[in-house]
């Protein structure tokens, strides 16, 4: 078949309605008692699998790709500031040498930066194969040309099979340059990764964390995937596994220019903690009523060594800055312990923060959405259980 | 100097009010309203922003679906663009953001802007991906996640970008591609003079043959990336209800379980 269309057996429908309830897109209506498609449809396949009579079939025109076996080795993106190596790359080796050793390819961390001798040998504590270390003034810091020409034509020469970069700021506008440049599948956002059948299976959450979505490259390489910071387990130096330092020299310097030109950087004034990176936040939403009261949730994070959040609602009444937002327009947090305080749930804001160990919500309305994902639930007013709590924890 | 504008805009299900129903565990779309994308919101007052800044400029509204995304052309129109182009054909269903960013691209080709201004990301596909990938078909620079353009003349634009930690102000030459955050304005309401404009304005409708491509990059068949599966979030369980004859009995069972499980 060489086009794609989705075909409904008028036979074979029973007018029962679930593939129209089921579709994201709302391609699928009733025609009296008959399912029809259309124009809005994607082709994503979803009503396909809730069909009870198997009267839905997805016809997929066949891909010019490339050729699979060309391409081998799992690379992770070495992410750096400042010289530092961010977090996010731990969690990604972790991953990538699952990958790795399930597809007995190797685990390589790709490093774009400067005078990155020490930061790219203690990578080799961990159980990295190699590190590719390209350095260069121009890669210094983050710029979306050069770190993507240069990336590109190292893939195109070395043809991994898989590559996996943090969905950072940088890593998700960088990326995608890359994706479009080399023709590769890119994967936004993942949250789930597994082998099957030699092919990786991406798994992310779209539509607001409404919906799941596993994401296939079946005919391209390499299979790149953006992945959500704190859902995996940072690696832990275990001596390495004998890894090497490769460098590779950008031999055309026409890799390295660019079209944008940093002025300069203004760091929040704010000496909060970014919250991104705390072990322990303290977030309040609409039922904290002011910015005053924000102050009583500073005192139960200054206990607990944590940092303060908020829900989008106490972000746009303009009770305490956008940097502290968590959720869908905000930041993805995954602490050991999150304290919802007078946070009702909705559900933008619980998919930045439904892979937290352990969720505490503190909530009048024994109702809340919220006390769905706690872990354990204080129906009862925050302005009294906050200041018990504090006394509790200074008690302990 | 004028400048001749594109914004691209996404027509999306409004997500906000979009629910799962606990008993099927699929999606209740009932009564969910087709909506501009909010981040491109800002994308579409931006340009009209510039617009007025810049004398002579033109804001265009570039968008890529089904006919029925006209509706959200229309509502663009009456917050200022000056034109809307859709581009309608089933060859383009099913594009991942690969195929999309490249359909885009071969449009701009014909629009030749000199600032392409896009959304942060679409709250359905949540990609953030298109943006950049239209830069790198037009072999263009692009700054992500602008939240002020601080100057432009016809070479050079200085925009600040919001960063996790902080604000980075970059030059990036002309044409350029920038996608914005809800921090860089606050979009108006439609005027009654728009909604007259939105009203007389004929959407221009472009299919495939309007423009210059290759047939295997389009749609899903130009699209390395496939949805192989949809479902429902997997369900965190609630945990206990904490019982407590007062707020200071209840702190201090859950301190204790806390502990016990040597979280704090
Ligand atoms: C559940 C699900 C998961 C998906 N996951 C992926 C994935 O991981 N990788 C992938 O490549 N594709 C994915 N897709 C396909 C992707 O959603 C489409 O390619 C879509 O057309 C653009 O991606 P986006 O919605 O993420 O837009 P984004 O890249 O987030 O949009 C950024 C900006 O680009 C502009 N823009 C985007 N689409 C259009 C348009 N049609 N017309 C005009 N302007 C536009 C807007 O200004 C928007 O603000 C997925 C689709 C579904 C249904």
């Amino acid at each position: 078949m060489s086009e794609n269309k989705l075909i409904i057996s008028a036979d074979k429908c029973v007018g029962c309605t679930k593939c129209v309830k089921q579709c994201p897109f709302a391609a699928l209506e009733m025609d009296g008692k008959l399912a029809v498609v259309n124009d809005s449809c994607t082709f994503c396949g979803s009503c396909v699998d809730v069909c009870p009579t198997k009267a839905i079939i997805l016809n997929r025109a066949e891909q010019k790709g490339v050729d699979l076996s060309a391409y081998a080795g799992v690379w992770v993106f070495g992410e750096q500031k400042n010289g530092k190596i961010q977090s996010v790359v731990l969690e990604l080796i972790n991953e990538g040498r699952k990958l790795a050793d399930s597809l007995d390819e190797k685990l390589s961390v790709v490093v774009l930066g400067n005078d990155m001798d020490a930061a790219c040998q203690e990578l080799l504590e961990y159980s990295v194969d190699y590190v590719l270390q390209i350095d260069a003034p121009e890669l210094a810091d983050y710029a979306a040309e050069p770190y993507a020409k240069v990336l590109s034509d190292i893939v195109s020469k070395r043809k991994p099979s898989i590559i996996l970069a943090g969905a950072t700021s940088i890593g998700r506008s960088f990326l995608a340059r890359v994706a479009v440049e080399v023709k590769a599948g890119l994967t936004a956002d993942c949250t789930g990764l597994e082998i099957c059948e030699k092919m990786l299976h991406q798994t992310r959450p779209a539509f607001g964390g409404n919906i799941m979505a596993t994401i296939l490259t079946p005919n391209h390489r390499p299979q790149m995937a953006t992945v959500r910071h704190k859902v995996f387990k940072e690696a832990t130096k275990n001596g390495g596994c004998g890894g090497k330092i490769e460098k590779i020299a950008v031999d055309d310097n026409k890799l390295l220019t660019s079209r944008t030109k940093r002025i300069e950087f203004i760091t929040d004034n704010e000496t909060t903690i970014n919250i991104a990176e705390a072990d322990i936040i303290v977030s309040g939403g609409r039922g904290m009523g002011k910015p005053e009261n924000f102050a009583l949730l500073e005192e139960l994070a200054n206990a607990l060594g944590g940092a303060v959040g908020a829900s989008r609602a106490a972000v746009d009444s303009g009770w305490i800055p956008y940097s502290h937002q968590v959720g869908q327009t905000g930041k993805t947090v995954g602490p050991k312990l999150y304290i919802a305080c007078g946070i009702s749930g909705a559900i933008q804001h619980m998919v930045g923060m439904n892979s937290s160990d352990t969720i505490i919500a503190i909530n009048k309305d024994p109702d809340a959405p919220i006390f769905e994902i706690a872990s354990f639930g204080i129906v009862g007013d925050v302005f009294e259980v906050v200041p018990e709590l504090i006394k509790a924890i200074k008690n302990k | 100097m004028a400048l001749n504008i594109v914004v691209c805009m996404k027509q999306v299900p409004d997500t906000t009010e979009v629910r799962i129903n606990p008993e099927t565990n699929t999606l209740i779309r009932d009564g969910v309203d087709s909506i501009i994308n909010p981040f491109d919101t800002y994308a579409i007052e931006e340009a009209v922003r510039l617009c007025e800044r810049v004398e002579g400029s033109k804001t265009t509204i570039l968008s890529m679906g089904p006919p029925q995304v006209e509706s959200s052309l229309k509502d663009a129109l009456s917050v200022g663009a000056d034109e809307v182009v859709l581009l309608s054909d089933r060859e383009f269903a099913g594009a991942d953001t690969w195929a999309t960013s490249y359909t885009l691209a071969a449009a701009m080709k014909k629009l030749k802007p000199d600032l392409i201004i896009t959304g942060k990301q679409a709250i359905d596909g949540d990609t953030a991906q298109v943006g950049p990938g239209i830069a790198v078909h037009l072999d263009m620079p692009q700054v992500c996640y602008v939240s002020k353009i601080r100057e432009i003349n016809d070479e050079v634009a200085i925009v600040e970008r919001l960063l996790e930690d902080g604000h980075e102000v970059v030059e990036v030459k002309l044409p350029a591609v920038l996608t914005v955050v809800k921090e860089i304005n606050e979009p108006r309401l439609p005027s009654l003079k728009g909604k007259m404009k939105a009203k007389k304005t004929a959407v221009t409708v472009w299919t495939n043959d309007d423009l210059d491509t290759d047939p295997e990059c389009l749609g899903l068949t130009g699209s390395p990336t496939q949805v192989s599966k949809i479902f429902s979030p997997p369900k965190r369980g609630g945990g206990e209800m904490i019982d407590g004859e007062n707020a200071q009995e209840k702190a201090e069972t859950v301190v204790a379980k806390l502990k016990e499980l040597q979280v704090i």
